[in-house]
């Protein structure tokens, strides 16, 4: 392991703020602090705590107390869902399970003393650590954007209230006017999700502005379902959506978002409303904590998730490279009852049994028009492999894709109840 | 599934089907002046797509299975009159089925009569014997492991809720070991349809679906 400069400096700030700020003392019961409350981090800790019984003590750090998920936050924009929908709080995580939930940010970890700092000035001890933060962007991957012009052009990548800005942006364009979208390149989370959202502001247009265009500048060659989406694009959305890919110029992207211009292998596109998604990396805290690499993900043992940089520490979801999975919130739900079954088991001696990892992502591009396509995983030493599959067929019948929605619908129930209790 | 296992219809006694078929006459009609009743007309049913009788109100079972792309086929006649639950968990028709394969078996070739072309039905070795065309007594005998089934568990309760809830999903909270096991062996071996659920019960062992059954059986 190569131990940088940002890691010894930061590990001697945590140790200074252990001595000069209230510490949370361990009681004899083993202590994991997750960090991050989404699908990996939720799903560990409330694992955690449920499945010990109280023998360990699980304490979740998440700076929101109003979770709004990623998955669905397309439904929103579509207007098939309302906002307050997709909220989620952390109440019964503690009056429920016992867990000690803390609102703040976490700024470092000394991997050395096993502490966790808060931007609130707090330093947890831990035994084992779960770092499950989602993504951060790459700067300078869109030639001209960076988080200040995220009002101009929001990414809306990480749901809240750039998800509401985006959707209210849409609804105020001029009739006839154009909808951009900058795609990310691989890796990035939810494959499908772009596309989706493609989908849903295209259904939200054709209600209220049905001669305004999308345009989707993409750097990829191919992308996930890409043949489901062509398909329902024409059914339902003739003539409104137009994808520059690579061969055309979509690798060579310049924004403007003073001027609200796109421009797109040296031509100028004037647009309304532009959505970028940048390049992804994991959350910034992972990268603080020393177990990202030159990838900027975290790379973990297949088996349990640990890093491969840190024997206490484990990574989930989005942020960890494990393999084959896609970054989704169904996988880094798979990814968290596995780790925390690997955890418990090293803590407590509680029976470890072998991983089983599984993924489905469902995509709605219109009313009742949902299609799936997921994957079933298990742990090599190489890495988490992926032994078997399916995807929805172009072609299916309308009564297989409304089932597709209403299963998706009773999966988001679900998924956000294995979260939060 | 082969064939070959099902019985001899050449052995098989039309009129004794009929015998058998007086059980189903409560609710279900066949013939020229057949009927929906309690349950659908039994017309044309060989190679029939569930729940396209139209005009007739099936469970929301019966059309998740359908839109799965559920066919009346011999295996799958056969699998839902042994055991309706096991193909149609919640199915309308409360009947607790017919074990007896030749009882079956009669009466399906009293059934076929009454549909146009059953092609589907096979010409069977007559030396064939009868064996059960679902879950092996042995299989249904392994005794779970309830802590291993919990840990499995994980897989299926990000979409299935264990409140019971079944909007969209169904619920699979507190039912019975042997009809849990069945339905995933049903999965397992692809007489039941469904992408995310043939997946799932295919890489699953005997084993796990026994734990997985005593688990869900008593949550």
């Amino acid at each position: 392991m190569k131990i940088n400069r940002r890691g010894f400096i930061g590990s001697g700030i945590a140790a200074a703020a252990v001595l000069s700020s209230p510490m949370v003392m361990a009681s004899g019961r083993p202590r994991v602090v997750v960090i991050g409350g989404g699908a990996g981090g939720a799903t560990a800790a409330r694992y955690l705590a449920k499945d010990s019984k109280g023998a360990i003590d699980v304490v979740l750090i998440e700076p929101t107390r109003t979770y709004y998920t990623c998955f669905f936050s397309n439904l929103y924009i579509g207007g098939v869902r309302d906002f307050t929908s997709i909220g989620h709080t952390y109440g019964k995580l503690a009056s429920e399970y016992g867990i000690n939930v803390v609102h703040d940010w976490a700024t470092g970890v000394d991997k050395e003393a096993k502490t966790v700092s808060l931007a609130g000035g707090a330093s947890i001890s831990y035994d084992s650590l779960v770092i499950s933060p989602g993504i951060d962007f790459v700067e300078g991957s869109v030639a001209g954007w960076d988080l200040t012009s995220q009002n101009a052009m929001p990414h809306a990548y990480k749901a809240g209230s750039q998800t509401q800005l985006l959707k209210a942006q849409i609804e105020a364009m001029p009739t006839g006017g154009t909808f951009a979208m900058v795609a990310p390149p691989n890796p990035y989370r939810c494959p499908p999700g772009p596309y989706e959202r493609v989908s849903m502001v295209a259904h939200l247009l054709k209600n209220i502005n049905p001669t305004a265009k999308i345009l989707i500048v993409d750097p990829k060659e191919k992308f996930s379902k890409q043949g489901l989406f062509e398909e329902g694009w024409s059914k339902h959305y003739a003539g409104m959506i137009e994808r520059v890919g690579p061969d055309f110029g979509g690798a060579n992207v310049e924004v403007r978002p003073d001027s609200m211009e796109v421009v797109i292998d040296g031509d100028v596109e004037k647009v309304d409303v532009c959505n970028v998604i940048p390049a992804q990396k994991a959350g910034i805290i992972a990268e603080l904590a020393g177990v990202t690499n030159d990838s900027g993900w975290a790379p973990v043992t297949a088996h349990d998730m640990k890093s491969k940089m840190d024997d206490n520490i484990y990574v989930l979801g989005d942020a960890s490279a494990q393999g084959d999975m896609p970054k989704s919130g169904f996988s880094a739900n798979s990814q968290a009852k596995v780790c925390s079954m690997a955890i418990r088991g090293a803590l407590t001696g509680s029976k470890v049994f072998p991983a089983k990892f599984a993924n489905t992502c469902w995509s709605l591009i219109d009313t009742n028009d949902g299609v799936k396509v997921g994957a079933a995983y298990e742990a090599t030493d190489e890495k988490i492999a992926k032994t078997s599959g399916f995807v929805s067929k172009t072609g299916e019948d309308d009564a297989m894709r409304k089932q597709n929605y209403e299963e998706s619908v009773g999966w988001y129930e679900g998924i956000t109840a294995d979260m939060f209790g | 599934m082969l064939f070959g296992v099902f019985p001899a219809f050449s052995q098989n006694d039309v009129e004794a089907g009929a015998k058998v078929f007086r059980t189903c006459k409560s609710c279900h009609s066949i013939g020229p002046d057949a009927a929906n009743r309690t349950g659908p007309h039994l017309n044309d049913l060989f190679g029939r797509a569930a729940g396209s009788i139209e005009d007739f109100k099936y469970s929301k079972d019966m059309m998740r299975a359908a839109n799965g792309g559920l066919v009346w086929d011999i295996e799958h006649i056969d699998m839902f009159i042994e055991k309706p639950k096991s193909l149609i968990f919640k199915t309308r028709m409360a009947f607790r089925g017919v074990k007896d394969p030749v009882d079956r078996a009669n009466l399906m070739a009293f059934l076929r009569q009454f549909s146009d072309d059953p092609s589907n039905i096979p010409e069977a070795e007559p030396t064939m014997a009868a064996v059960d065309p679902d879950v092996h007594p042995l299989i249904l005998a392994i005794e779970g492991d309830k802590e291993y089934g919990a840990y499995l568990s994980g897989e299926c309760t990000t979409c299935h809720r264990v409140d019971g809830e079944d909007d969209g999903i169904p619920s699979i909270v507190g039912w019975d070991v042997e009809d849990f096991v069945t339905a995933l062996h049903a999965y397992k071996n692809g007489h039941r349809l469904h992408q995310v659920m043939e997946m799932t019960a295919k890489r699953l062992s005997e084993e796990e679906i026994a734990s997985l059954a005593v688990y869900f059986s008593e949550l």
